[in-house]
């Protein structure tokens, strides 16, 4: 299928893409990578009126550090993430999960922000950019915000982003020294996650001193299991400790039921991932 | 319609395409690169693949204005007429291949691979063509063709037995 | 062609070409992207169609608006159902495998009512496909929703909705073969009432879909009264005779071609409403026209395969010794009977047996219609959905019995010494020997080593189960003798035709009626000529799929191709040599008697020296200078060959499985498998269909549903969801063979396109549930979702729980299933 037909914007600075997302009309989508996108748009599902790519906007694209953080902008692809040191250093859950993600070739063309602002709740991306505490820098004609990633996802594919915004950069906090697993539970290699957990913990001696975990789909947006992290926060890092907290790890989550899975499993799939991720993160 | 200027398989092009176009269907229809094909519409069969500015993509999830200014390299513009490129090579000598609907695709991955990793292993080269489906071969000797290729084109002397053998 | 061969040095004879691992002649295009899909064909005006279809499973269409799309830039015309309501008649069924089955008719495009998700009620012609794909979506169309059938056990039920409102029932057709009466066993159900034991079961053969790589098209160009059309399609020969007759084209009057087509496995097996509707707009507008699908159409509307409800009961006596079998089938038709729809499960009635000598057997099979895309081949065609049946309950006899399941299977099968043996189901099994594979196999697998693993994982309560899976299978090849073909009502035979050209260079031309798709025929075809008629390899070129060059042909499917249609290769070469014989006798001045034919070269016996090459005759006769009276200048022959009889490959396969008991995912640790399918022509090729065949019989067991919802709107209607494996999720296979010839052929082959895919399905379950089995679990229900299984060790049943799911995890008695036809039993 050929996708109907559209105006396309290639703009190569910020401010030009916000000019363009401004000036396209009703329906206008941005295009980032376009691997979930452009498939949606060829079996005419989406038809926008105006398709304003990303591509060519340089400053979108490459990893730094600013301070306590590292900053990686919205275009980096999923292949550049994968290669990039300081991503490896500070904040390698991001660098797992990446490498779960599709395939190859999508992963030279997919990009971080995308997979964020598209907040598909069996993305990967979010559930990691939650447990990190990952901030979002959202640019407007207005000027520039940052929301917090617990404020970032708000429903099925639905984001804080306002018509006219684009998220620009993601802060990840600087994580040097912490253990991180993504446990990612799927049918086949290329698939979208069932339900995938993605944990980092802070280990002081024998015990947990911080845990974060992520979950992704076992809700319409990306969860924390934040009843777990709090009985593993101070505790022994054993594996009962850690078996008896993912037990907590399904409370205050609604996952769907589909082809895949039903709800009740998903709830069984995400204390077994939980304790699988927190075990490997932990390094038992 | 916009006008590009894409460089595939070593030529340079000027075209007007329409926005939609999708980068395979340029290809295919404006150029008569029928060697790439389309077996999808979501991105999974990977049998579209190509290389854009030397990385493979799924060249039917990529308008073709998004190749302004790119080079494109297709299955028909690896290896100078007459000879063949090493995967090409070892997918032949392993019988990569059956129906040859996805090899276009599956080649191009493998490029892409061993150029990442020039020494994978059997499940690094499962892992690495996740991303193109062939339901003729049951993928184990395509596998077997791209650790071929991959000593081959990092120099390294080839396995003796280059039957797929029974084992 | 030279790119990839192999240089051989000019001039000499080779080896012996069978039984050599020949690198394919087919790969130099296909490698390089050199190929000639029909998609890639454009020709001077060419238009493009693209179809309307229904979104709804069962309707009548009560107006169809069309003016939009009409209006629409670029579009030159749009058709409905009404329009072309008097050309298109009903697209062909040949196999009526009972007297009074029931064909409600198969129009290509819907006139009055709707009966599938994507059926065709308009189609669109437009300059571009673009500006034909745009229009789409300007038809308009109103239908009045009726009820939509979909479960095959409700539908058989009395005073079920109705999937055709012109129809009294959803049964097409009641089959029934009973060994009984046909003379071939005892009496079954006397078997049952005195078996010491009885095991029955309740097993689903989901719905497939064949998810060849090439989606499917067509290209028709008018040229005056005749048309060549090209088609993605197994069966060129067939298509060119049906659509003869469904639309009134003359058949010499059309010409159809299968370019390079994309792999079938039986999903191009059949003339599909867009071949008809591509040819009666060519003809309507006088135009080239293409079509193509894309693949959510492809999943949609092209056949699918598989879906049968199966109950089948075991009887045996204490210590193992089978004494009946009795077998019932539900099976899917969908909406339509497409080419061979109602024949697929009489296909496999015939090998519920499997290997095993049971005395007492009964089949019988109600053909079903729902509101689904129709059912017909896919890979194997009902031989897989038997074996299945036979392999899983083997396994239970053996866990009923409380005996080891290859003892249960070794006690009964057929022995080395009994070939041919003549099955209960009247089958003739030509040769093998069941003991040799399953013991190489078992060699293969690591046997004794998987065994005690699975044994240690057992006793520490290791949350990762390992189990064990056999398959002792046979099938049923070579389609086929066309006495047996007629004597099931098949609408056809079962021949296949070559002819050889000898071209004055000493060149060699085979052209064969059956039309490969990836299997490798022109490397093949050109290993049995080099043999046959002593020339080198790269001198034999092989034509085929194009009716106007392989004018007789029976086509590919049913692991048929070497059998038959390799046979007709030999034949005709015989041919040639004849010829040539007396060519060279004449030229030799010496007596045909005295001639020697070797390494392509005739010699007079005991005259060293002498010998003139049967490429040099070639020239011979193309000048015809010189040729004896009475005969014509010519060495080229051809030859039809008629197989007397089935031929039956075996094996033995093995599995074993990782279940992690704590998320229900199966992984398979090792596979193993040794087949005999009598002479190898050429290892690679064989290996490649095995692997191949492996991983569609897997994906069955643990990937593939086609899945509809409740409307009867596909669920599973991408790759996204319709889950091929890649590489990544298959493992590694370790293949083998034995090798007992086939008698029945003159070259020994038996067929290998269909041995792994029905073989592997019921080894990867058996060994899942092997796995899991102290846990309680008798039964998962296909595909082995992660979820499924789980359930299934957790919650108790099959874990099935989706539409039509009765458990069996009860056993049922095969009495209890539904049947229109009540009590016949």
């Amino acid at each position: 299928m050929i996708p109907a037909p559209f105006a396309y914007a290639c703009p190569s600075t910020i401010d030009e893409a916000l000019q363009a997302v401004a000036s396209g009309g009703e329906d206008v989508k941005i295009l980032a990578g376009g691997q979930s996108l452009i498939p949606v748009m060829r079996l005419r599902l989406a038809a926008p009126e105006t398709v304003v790519d990303l591509t060519r906007v340089a400053e979108l694209r490459g990893v730094r550090e600013d301070g306590d953080a590292i900053v990686i902008g919205a275009m980096t692809t999923h292949s550049d993430v994968l290669a990039d040191p300081l991503i490896a250093r500070y904040a390698p859950l991001i660098a797992e999960a990446t490498e779960t993600v599709a395939d190859r070739q999508v992963r030279h063309r997919g990009t971080f922000g995308g997979a964020l602002a598209h907040a598909d709740p069996a993305g990967d991306l979010p559930a990691v950019a939650l447990a990190l505490d990952a901030e979002f820098v959202v640019a407007g004609l207005e000027g520039r915000r940052t929301v917090a990633a617990s404020d970032f996802f708000v429903d099925y594919l639905t984001t804080v982003l306002q018509e006219g915004e684009l998220l620009v950069e993601i802060r990840v906090p600087r994580r040097e020294g912490w253990g991180m697993h993504y446990e990612k539970f799927t049918r086949v290699a290329q698939a979208w996650s069932i339900v995938a957990v993605a944990a980092a913990v802070r280990m002081e001696g024998s015990r947990i001193a911080e845990a974060r975990i992520g979950l992704t789909n076992m809700g319409p947006t990306p969860l924390r299991a934040s009843a777990t992290e709090a009985a593993l926060t101070g505790a022994e890092a054993t594996a009962e400790v850690i078996a008896a907290a993912a037990q907590h790890a399904a409370e205050n989550t609604s996952p769907s039921s589909d082809l895949n899975a039903q709800a009740d499993y998903r709830h069984h799939l995400a204390q077994v991932l939980t304790r699988r991720a927190v075990t490997a993160a932990a390094g038992l | 319609m916009t006008q590009i200027s894409v460089r595939v398989d070593g030529t340079p092009y000027d075209d007007d395409v329409e926005p939609r176009t999708l980068l395979v269907h340029y290809l295919r229809e404006q150029l008569g690169k029928v060697g790439t094909v389309v077996g999808c519409d979501t991105s999974n069969c990977g049998a579209c693949t190509v290389h854009l500015d030397g990385e493979a993509v799924k060249s039917c999830t990529v308008f073709a204005v998004q190749a302004d200014g790119c080079e494109v390299t297709t299955i028909e513009g690896i290896s100078p007429n007459g000879t063949l490129h090493p995967m090409q090579k070892a997918f032949h000598e392993m019988h990569g291949l059956q129906c040859g609907f996805c090899t276009p695709g599956m080649i191009m991955a493998s490029i892409d691979l061993v150029n990442d990793n020039p020494d994978p292993s059997e499940d690094e080269v499962r892992e690495g063509i996740e991303g193109n489906l062939c339901r003729c071969t049951g993928y184990q000797n395509i596998v077997r063709a791209v650790q071929q290729a991959a000593g081959e084109m990092h120099g390294r002397s080839t396995a003796g037995d280059t039957l797929g053998a029974q084992s | 062609m030279t790119l990839v061969e192999e240089p051989t040095a000019a001039g000499t004879a080779p080896e012996k070409e069978i039984g050599r691992a020949r690198r394919r002649k087919e790969d130099a295009r296909l490698i390089t992207g050199r190929t000639t899909w029909t998609d890639n064909m454009v020709l001077p005006g060419m238009l493009h169609l693209a179809v309307v279809r229904s979104p709804v499973a069962h309707g009548k269409i009560t107006s169809i608006d069309v003016s939009a799309a009409q209006q629409a830039p670029g579009v030159v015309a749009v058709l409905t159902g009404r329009d072309v309501a008097d050309e298109q008649g009903s697209l062909p069924c040949a196999w009526p495998v009972t007297p009074d089955m029931v064909n409600p008719g198969h129009p290509s495009i819907a006139v009055d009512e709707v009966n599938h998700v994507g059926e065709a009620v308009a189609v669109i012609v437009a300059r571009s496909k673009v500006a034909a794909q745009d229009a789409v979506e300007l038809v308009d169309v109103d239908y009045d929703l009726l009820p939509v059938v979909l479960d095959m056990e409700q539908a058989v039920e009395p005073g079920a909705d109705l999937t055709h409102d012109h129809t009294s029932s959803n049964t097409s057709y009641h089959f029934v073969f009973d060994a009984g009466e046909a003379g071939t066993g005892g009496d079954t159900e006397q078997a049952f009432a005195d078996a010491e034991v009885v095991v029955s079961r309740r097993f689903v053969q989901q719905r497939l879909i064949p998810a060849f790589m090439e989606p499917r098209s067509v290209v028709v160009q008018p040229q005056g009264d005749n048309y060549t059309l090209w088609s993605s399609t197994q069966i060129p020969h067939i298509l060119r005779v049906m659509l003869a007759m469904v639309t009134g084209v003359p058949e010499h009057k059309l010409r159809v071609i299968a370019p390079d087509v994309g792999g079938g496995f039986g999903g191009k097996i059949t003339p599909t409403p867009e071949e008809v509707i591509t040819l009666l707009v060519a003809r309507r507008l006088g135009k080239p026209i293409k079509w193509t699908e894309t693949r959510s159409e492809s999943l949609m509307t092209a056949h699918h395969g598989r879906d049968q409800i199966q109950f089948i009961d075991v009887a045996a006596d204490r210590e193992g010794n089978v004494k009946g079998l009795r077998v019932r089938l539900l099976a899917d038709m969908g909406a339509y009977l497409r080419l061979i729809t109602p024949g697929i499960p009489a296909l496999g009635a015939f090998m519920f047996p499997g290997i095993y000598k049971f005395p007492a057997y009964r089949f019988e099979c109600d053909g079903v219609f729902t509101n689904k895309v129709p059912t017909d081949a896919y890979r194997g065609a009902g031989r897989p959905e038997a074996t299945f049946a036979i392999e899983r309950i083997m396994d239970e006899l053996a866990v009923e019995l409380g005996m080891d399941p290859l003892e249960v299977r070794r006690k009964n099968w057929i022995q080395a010494a009994e070939f041919p043996f003549t099955t209960v189901a009247g089958l003739q099994y030509d040769s093998g020997d069941y003991e040799q594979a399953t013991q190489d196999a078992l060699d293969l697998f690591g046997y004794a080593e998987l065994r005690a693993e699975q044994q240690r994982r057992r006793e520490s309560g290791d949350p990762v189960q390992l189990g064990i899976g056999f398959s002792t299978f046979t099938e049923m090849c070579g389609l086929a003798p066309s006495r047996v073909l007629g004597s099931l009502s098949f609408g056809a035979g079962g021949w296949e035709s070559a002819s050889i050209r000898m071209l004055p260079t000493g060149k060699v031309e085979v052209v064969t009626g059956s039309t490969p798709h990836g299997q490798g025929h022109e490397t093949a075809w050109s290993q049995l000529v080099a043999d046959s008629l002593g020339v080198p390899f790269e001198d034999v070129e092989v034509l085929h799929g194009d009716t106007s060059i392989s004018s007789r042909g029976l086509d590919t499917y049913g692991s048929r191709s070497l059998v038959v249609g390799g046979s007709a290769v030999v034949k005709a070469a015989d041919k040639v040599v004849a010829k040539a014989r007396k060519i060279a006798a004449h030229l030799l001045e010496a007596s045909e008697d005295d001639l020697e034919f070797s390494g392509g070269t005739f010699s007079v016996r005991g005259t060293p020296g002498t010998g003139l090459g049967i490429q040099e005759i070639a020239l011979a006769v193309f000048a015809a200078h010189n040729y004896p009276e009475g005969i014509e200048p010519s060495i080229d022959a051809e030859a039809t060959f008629d197989p007397e009889n089935f031929s039956f490959p075996h094996g033995t396969h093995l599995c074993a499985m990782e279940v992690d008991t704590d998320t229900g995912l199966v992984k398979i640790r090792k596979y193993a498998c040794v087949d005999d399918i009598g002479t190898i022509v050429n290892p690679l090729i064989v290996e490649g269909q095995v692997h191949g065949g492996l991983a569609q019989g897997i994906a069955q067991a643990l990937y593939e549903e086609a899945v509809y919802d409740a409307d009867g709107n596909l669920t599973t209607g991408t790759f996204v969801d319709y889950l091929v494996p890649s590489a990544a999720d298959l493992p590694h296979f370790d293949t083998g063979n034995t090798v007992h010839t086939a008698p029945g052929n003159p070259i020994g082959a038996k067929g290998v396109g269909e041995a792994g895919c029905i073989a592997s399905t019921p080894a990867v379950v058996n060994a899942a549930i092997d796995a899991v089995r102290h846990l309680g679990v008798s039964d998962i229900r296909m595909p082995l979702t992660p979820e499924r299984v789980w359930r299934a060790i957790h919650h108790g049943g099959d874990g099935g729980d989706r539409a039509s799911a009765r458990t069996n995890a009860q056993a049922v008695d095969s009495s209890e299933g539904p049947s229109t036809q009540g009590g016949n039993r």
